[in-house]
């Protein structure tokens, strides 16, 4: 048994030191009797479990192109990431709880808190959530804490569905009133005439996100974030953390909290997760944040050093009143986010963000020369819809046989959009692989 | 003392390298209004490749991980991390997988997903289950919320949870982002759940019970099945926190006790890695009549292939983005493979083993409460050594310096001054004999010159940290300019 330290020899003398006869005694008197046949069959050794994952590989399509977002996105990842990351003194370590033996992680947190305060333009950061859709819905609920008796909450029908859905799971719980607010239909921004009928002294908080998840930035952004604060409401605003390289960040526009998928800063697709979710938030509420927060200090020879803070909001502590019940979060993607954000440092994020913009711009183009309609004319990062004029879903199907992803047919998660396609390009893209991606689209 | 990145940061340094642009540049600014283009700095660090790779390496020779030594932190399943699990995760044709791919282009993964669902069905005895929570918290939040909409589709509200005064802290904050409310049962005088107790607690307003097996003291609790029959009688439910299924595999299963609903923590019994906090993944398992409320979508199996069900009658909906941390899950399933039914029974076999070592090695030395044979941990207690004028963190600190990881400490709150020790199955005689032997040593030590204990640790990066200027201050960003590009 290659992961047991223990030989029989061992076992034997612990036994004896215990002054139990066997196993099965041992059991007995800690109150389990009996023994059960699991049914997971014979061990396997190391090079058949390998021959295994190998042969399930190959039941994936793994060399596609891809031109699918969504929310996560395919970034070119800088190797030096992977073996950072691949330390064991990182990934074998538990919670930083003895801090002492921790600084690793714990001034790896510190700096990733900074870097994501100066890329969101928050003042604090937390230490991480599990995903983008967990961080917007965490971040409803630390709303609803600083305000109280509120109970409205306004979101965009522009928002990720997958996203709608997790906040309506998380908040199930709760007496909150959701009220979602429609787009424009022509330019995909959302309907700021509609949120204002909206407003009221009941909002406690408003989310926007941008990009949505039609690919579209929201233009009045301040303007709009201005308007719920002027109701008394909190503004959250999701957003791509790509999209700040070249963006205004949400924090310079006024928002309170801010919440990406933390995917895209170099953590591998690998089906969905392990993801990250950022959280950042104005200093004043750093008290009803969720999750672990590192703050600096000295030891007490004076030397700098870094522990977990503020731990009375946690649930260790405060059990029923903690902020929030989360407790593992999603540390070893954090760390890789920093290692990322440090590789690339504000020439190479602008770069990412710019190639990412420009070659959507160039895809675009072509496909409206194609004679493709994009049914919306709001201005996009690195995502968009195009109007196939067939069915997209069948389009995806057969793009698959020449190896493209070509993008996420929206039928499967809105009406009346059956020709609808969500297309995203990053700086991976080729003009190459871009000009193919039109051609496939033409002929299938 | 290790600077910052920003300290470390010279203008003009860079790490990253793309390709040029192949296609047409645009002038941004002629597409995007300047009131929403970024024109201040970031402020992120310039390096290049050698500073980052420097700095990272010498900031994890100040971490101790499981690969360093023994790490017997109670209720956290500190065991090995296979080093198979860790490359599988890194095959090319898992990591490239977008979520949004069709079935058809993602089949070996469903497959994936498919062989680990039913493996730990097997394990706990249960009909079906989710992979999506993203860990054990995530799980119980999950697992309420099924709770909370199987009373619903019965037209019942009842309000309360119960939990045992040993339970970790996360069953009272998830059974409250829930919307419950949370109740204490009492423990016995053999610290396991006061069933007199609880029996008065009973009544149609209880929707459910969490509880931890073995609890958080290492005991077994034996009379589960009939706490589940008290709580189905009023039409509650039976919730079992699996953070402690290391002990039993093989032995018994939370089906076998009566539960309604498991999570598991793959982090701790299924051998992948902490990773400093995370990523871990906190799949729930449910009994059959509890299957249409699950989170969707769950792997079922379609012909020869495998196929994501999303219709489910009275699902939650959803408690993360896309399917769960599917890269845990190569790790856990290798691990499964690789020990099989013999392995796996021999893990708890083991696991219990070196608590009970431990427990015998350190009667006499430390107090032991409630000083019963075991399952895979047990709590000590410092409070013999407080007339020394030495505290239970002195202890864990000493220890430090002895090179080992300190076990829990002041958990669960039920034991003053606790030390919560598991060992788990992965450490050898000879590591439990040393941390045994410095345990021993420490409480000489405690008696004959307690400063040792006080001014401990001496051999850490750092000394004890000022954790009252830390929560004052709330330095928790680096504020000075960064020279960068």
């Amino acid at each position: 048994m290659r992961y047991l330290s223990l030989s029989d020899e061992d076992r034997r003398k612990i036994l004896q030191v215990i002054g139990i006869n066997d196993i099965d005694e041992l059991f007995q008197q800690a109150g389990v009797k009996g023994s059960i046949e699991i049914g997971l069959g014979e061990k396997m050794s190391e090079p058949a479990v390998w021959s295994h994952f190998e042969r399930l590989q190959s039941m994936c399509n793994d060399e596609l192109v891809c031109f699918l977002g969504g929310g996560a996105y395919d970034h070119y990842i800088p190797r030096v990431i992977d073996h950072i990351i691949g330390r064991v003194e990182f990934y074998s370590s538990y919670t930083p709880y003895q801090p002492e033996l921790s600084q690793g992680t714990l001034q790896s947190i510190y700096e990733y808190q900074t870097m994501v305060s100066k890329l969101t333009g928050m003042e604090v950061s937390n230490a991480s959530m599990y995903d983008g859709a967990t961080a917007l819905a965490e971040a409803i609920l630390m709303a609803q804490r600083i305000k109280g008796k509120r109970t409205k909450v306004l979101l965009p029908e522009t928002l990720n569905p997958l996203y709608k859905k997790v906040v309506n799971t998380y908040t199930s719980g709760m007496e909150l009133e959701k009220v979602w607010i429609p787009f424009n239909g022509e330019t995909g921004y959302i309907d700021v005439d509609s949120l204002s009928e909206h407003l009221d002294e009941n909002v406690l908080c408003c989310v926007f996100q941008s990009p949505n998840f039609f690919g579209i930035i929201e233009r009045d952004m301040e303007e709009l974030i201005e308007v719920i604060h002027q109701s008394g409401g909190l503004a959250i605003v999701s957003t791509n953390p790509i999209s700040l390289g070249l963006l205004r960040a949400p924090g310079d526009m006024g928002a309170d909290i801010v919440v990406c998928e933390g995917q895209p800063l170099g953590l591998s697709l690998s089906f969905g997760g392990p993801y990250l979710g950022v959280f950042a938030s104005r200093r004043e509420y750093i008290r009803r944040m969720p999750g672990r927060l590192i703050a600096r200090t000295v030891d007490v020879n004076g030397r700098r050093g870094f522990v977990m803070t503020l731990q009375a909001r946690e649930q260790h502590i405060r059990r029923e009143k903690a902020t929030s019940n989360i407790c593992t979060n999603q540390q070893l993607c954090a760390l890789a986010t920093a290692v990322y954000m440090a590789t690339l440092g504000d020439g190479g994020i602008r770069e990412v963000a710019r190639q990412s913009f420009a070659k959507t711009e160039y895809l675009k183009k072509e496909l409206k020369r194609a004679g493709f309609s994009l049914p919306y004319s709001g201005i996009t990062f690195n995502e968009f819809v195009v109007d196939l004029g067939k069915k997209a879903k069948k389009v995806v199907d057969v793009a698959l046989n020449s190896s493209y992803a070509v993008g996420i047919a929206l039928s499967d998660y809105m009406d009346g959009v059956e020709n609808h396609l969500l297309v995203a390009v990053t700086e991976k893209r080729t003009k190459v692989e871009m000009d193919k991606m039109v051609s496939i689209l033409k002929e299938a | 003392m290790e600077r910052l990145l920003f300290e470390m940061s010279k203008e003009g340094k860079s790490a990253y390298s793309i390709p040029p642009l192949d296609v047409d540049d645009i002038e941004v600014e002629k597409v995007i209004p300047k009131n929403i283009l970024r024109s201040k700095k970031i402020g992120l660090p310039s390096l290049s490749e050698v500073d980052i790779s420097r700095h990272y390496t010498r900031l994890s020779r100040m971490n101790y991980g499981v690969d360093v030594g023994i790490y017997p932190l109670g209720s956290c399943t500190m065991k090995y991390n296979p080093k198979l699990g860790e490359d599988i995760s890194r095959m090319g044709g898992f990591t490239s997988l977008h979520p949004f791919l069709p079935e058809r282009a993602v089949q070996g993964a469903l497959a994936v997903m498919y062989e680990l669902g039913e493996a730990l069905k097997k394990i706990t005895g249960m009909d079906a289950i989710t992979l999506q929570p993203a860990a054990g918290a995530h799980g119980e939040l999950t697992g309420m919320l099924i709770i909370r909409a199987y009373h619903n589709s019965k037209g019942r509200r009842p309000t309360r949870v119960l939990i045992p005064d040993s339970a970790h802290g996360t069953n009272p904050a998830s059974a409250t982002i829930a919307g419950f409310k949370t109740e204490q049962t009492p423990s016995d005088e053999r610290g396991r759940i006061d069933i007199k107790a609880l029996e008065k607690q009973l009544d149609e307003d209880v929707a459910g019970m969490m509880v931890t097996n073995p609890n958080t003291l290492g005991l077994f609790e034996n009379d589960m099945p009939e706490v589940a029959r008290l709580l189905h009688n009023v039409d509650a439910l039976l919730y079992y926190d699996g953070a402690n299924l290391n002990a039993i595999m093989g032995k018994t299963n939370p089906g076998l006790m009566g539960c309604d609903i498991v999570h598991l923590n793959l982090h701790k019994t299924f051998a992948t890695p902490h990773g400093g906090g995370g990523p871990g993944s906190g799949p729930v398992c449910v009994t059959e009549r509890l299957r249409e409320f699950l989170p969707v979508p769950i792997v079922e199996r379609d012909g020869d292939g495998f196929r994501f069900d999303y219709d489910l009658k009275n699902t939650i909906g959803k408690v993360g983005s896309f399917f769960g941390n599917f890269g845990v899950f190569l790790k856990a399933l290798a691990y499964i493979l690789s020990m099989g039914d013999e392995g796996i029974k021999r893990v708890s076999e083991d696991a219990v083993l070196n608590a009970n070592y431990l427990r015998k090695r350190l009667t006499g030395v430390y107090d032991i409460p409630y000083n019963y044979v075991c399952m895979h941990e047990f709590v000590a207690s410092g409070r013999n050594l407080e007339k020394y004028g030495v505290r239970t963190v002195d202890v864990a600190k000493r220890l430090i310096d002895y090179g080992m990881h300190p076990p829990t400490v002041y958990f669960p709150l039920i034991v003053d001054e606790a030390l919560m020790i598991e060992p788990t199955e992965t450490e050898g005689l000879d590591s439990l004999e040393a941390f045994a032997d410095a345990l021993i040593k420490i409480a000489e030590e405690a008696k004959e010159n307690p400063d040792i204990l006080h001014n401990a640790p001496i051999n850490a990066p750092v000394g004890r940290l000022d954790e009252t200027k830390a929560a004052k201050e709330l330095d928790v960003v680096y504020t000075e300019d960064v020279g960068c590009d």
